[in-house]
């Protein structure tokens, strides 16, 4: 399933890995507030009180308020939300339309395979970050645009993964079968090729799901993507920066919450690869 | 070799027309109207159409991609509209800022991740593991602005030992420009309490930056130590009573040295990255923060030029390091 191990092994070492357990405990979390989060929210996420703006953290707004006295503890369990959605579109994007390169590369090989490489090959020629920001000023400033942006540079990694996961699956009996019986390409690609992709894809998603939520927060932050008043949490650590030396909690807690997060995923994507790497499974 | 070279090089040559059409595609086909991306919604018609024309953007598509390429090869980026100075010119400018800035950076996340990577190793599943690792891996999970932010907060405005902003005060003069390096130049001029001020304003961007690089080097010098410990040669140096300190960092890391390398080059591509955000935090006048005024500001002449000319760093540090590491590990068959 996953090279030379079974999910069961898999779960085990999962389970005897102390941080990844922890960066699962934290995903877990993530997941949990990015669905009950506004019902847990004691204020709206643009109530704003401009009599008690600034305030610190007290018993009333536990994380203090913004410059318009927003409840930054509403704003960022909101921003749970919108973050994850964004993560979660963007992996389903990039995942999807990288795996099915991947597979019609690695299947068709000959000119197909070395254009579509050639083409993975130049988006990795990018910076990432430059890539996306170039993309979202030419689309225009808007969250959609940010999610389009990071899954136009992250799709290349899963492109790689599909098409040696499609190089080696063609190779076998069932596959040589399916050809035998007359099925088509379409069916051959789609029924027997796709679901051996998926199990690697997911995983290397989760790995990657750090890096793309740190992009998106980064343009965010930059002033690409959402705009204020969304309680994205880059926005929010780029607005509670102008009230800094006095305020600190308007740019601290959206920012502690941006590092927990990306902590979350990076432990347990630290955790898998130790699991996928013999050598430092000890 | 010399035939790997040469492929390499000619690999090189296809991947930047690569970069330059789809920067083109980006700047040119990608948005709905270049020239409302320029000009205010009510403009009035007959601007709309002088800029139209003076993008070039009335002509054949193919014809505007001709003249792109054409421009570039002859090292014409245009100009651009914010700064009103030819886009090449200003590259060049703050090119130095961000070598300065990043080399620093690479240096310290060097020194910190080696160190912990040993101390990780040596201590395997001790507390000191653990923490190194956790160390590293916070430094990962820490957006750069964020980490900005922080430092300032702790080292400007509650400590007050360090300046939070740009490169030097304001109110100073710059040395005469002899090598475009800041630091240097100033050491060239002589006036030593000047590069001491510049390397305190340089000291919190670049722990951010380099704090990103940390993890990857801590991990691989980590998992390359652990491998070289247990060998004979190790055991043979410890028996002949050589000092532990001497057998572990004259003969273990010696050897565990070499992937820990590959990484380190890896990561100079992947500060051009980390540079666009900590630059933006700190004020730094580099190149990342020239890349988010433009792409701000939707200067496209600029916008194209900084995404071709950092994307051609990126390929050639690249590159580079493949070089490298086929000289430094003769294992490696060219095929």
């Amino acid at each position: 399933m996953l090279g030379s191990i079974t999910w069961r092994d898999f779960t085990r070492h999962m389970l005897k890995n102390r941080l990844s357990l922890v960066g699962l405990i934290l995903i877990a979390a993530l997941f949990i507030i990015a669905v009950i989060g506004p019902y847990l929210a004691p204020y709206g996420p643009y109530t704003t009180d401009p009599i008690n703006k600034l305030e610190g953290p007290s018993r009333v707004h536990l994380f203090g308020t913004d410059n318009l006295g927003r409840d930054l503890l509403s704003r960022i369990l909101y921003g749970a939300r919108i973050s994850v959605t964004i993560a979660v579109i963007v992996l389903a994007v990039s995942g999807g339309v990288g795996t099915v390169i991947g597979i019609i590369s690695g299947y068709f090989g000959g000119g197909i395979d070395n254009i579509l490489m050639r083409i993975t090959d130049i988006f990795l020629a990018f910076p990432r970050l430059i890539l996306a920001m170039a993309v979202a000023a030419a689309l225009g400033r808007d969250l959609r645009n940010v999610v389009l942006a990071v899954a136009f540079t992250s799709w290349t990694i899963f492109a790689r993964l599909a098409r040696g996961q499609a190089l080696a699956v063609k190779q076998q009996d069932y596959v040589e079968a399916a050809r035998a019986t007359g099925a088509s390409n379409f069916r051959i690609l789609f029924v027997h090729v796709l679901p051996v992709c998926i199990s690697p894809v997911i995983i290397q998603g989760t790995i990657a799901m750090g890096g793309i939520i740190l992009t998106v927060a980064g343009l965010g932050f930059i002033g690409f993507g959402a705009q204020p008043p969304t309680p994205e949490w880059g926005v929010m650590v780029a607005d509670g920066r102008n009230y800094l030396p006095t305020a600190w909690w308007a740019c601290v807690f959206p920012g502690l919450a941006i590092m927990f997060t990306v902590l979350g995923f990076n432990l347990l994507g630290d955790g898998i690869r130790d699991i996928l790497d013999p050598r430092m499974r000890r | 070799m010399l035939s790997y070279i040469i492929r390499r090089l000619a690999w090189m040559v296809f991947v930047i027309w690569g970069v330059m059409t789809l920067t083109f595609f980006i700047a040119r086909v990608i948005p709905a109207d270049p020239v409302a991306a320029v000009l205010p919604s009510n403009a009035p018609e007959e601007a709309i159409e002088r800029m139209r024309e003076e993008m070039g953007l009335n002509k054949p598509i193919w014809v505007q991609y001709a003249k792109y390429i054409n421009g570039i090869l002859h090292g014409d980026l245009g100009t651009s509209i914010r700064t009103r100075r030819p886009v090449l010119d200003d590259l060049l400018r703050y090119f130095p800022n961000t070598v300065e800035l990043s080399v620093v950076a690479l240096f310290m996340g060097t020194i910190i991740g080696i160190s912990l990577g040993i101390v990780s190793a040596v201590r395997q599943g001790k507390a000191l593991d653990h923490f190194s690792r956790v160390f590293a891996i916070w430094g990962l999970s820490m957006p750069a602005f964020f980490t900005g932010l922080m430092l300032i907060i702790l080292f400007s405005h509650v400590l007050h030992w360090l300046p939070q902003l740009g490169q030097m005060p304001s109110y100073m003069r710059r040395p005469p420009k002899v090598t475009g390096f800041l630091i240097l130049d100033t050491m060239i001029s002589g006036n030593w309490s000047l590069v001491v001020t510049e390397l305190k304003h340089l000291i919190l961007p670049a722990f951010t930056l380099g704090w990103l690089s940390t993890a990857s080097i801590v991990r691989i010098t980590r998992s390359s130590m652990l491998e070289t410990l247990p060998e004979e040669y190790i055991k043979t140096a410890r028996m002949k009573g050589l000092r532990e300190s001497t057998v572990i960092l004259k003969h273990a890391l010696k050897n565990a040295l070499l992937p820990t390398i590959t990484i380190i080059g890896l990561r100079v591509a992947s500060l051009l990255e980390g540079a666009v955000l900590t630059e933006t935090v700190f004020s730094w006048p580099g190149l990342g923060r020239y890349a988010t005024a433009s792409f701000l500001s939707i200067d496209f002449s600029a916008v194209v030029g900084v995404t071709i000319f950092i994307s051609f760093l990126y390929s050639f540090a690249n590159l580079a390091v493949d070089l490298l590491y086929g000289y430094l590990n003769p294992k490696i068959r060219y095929t």
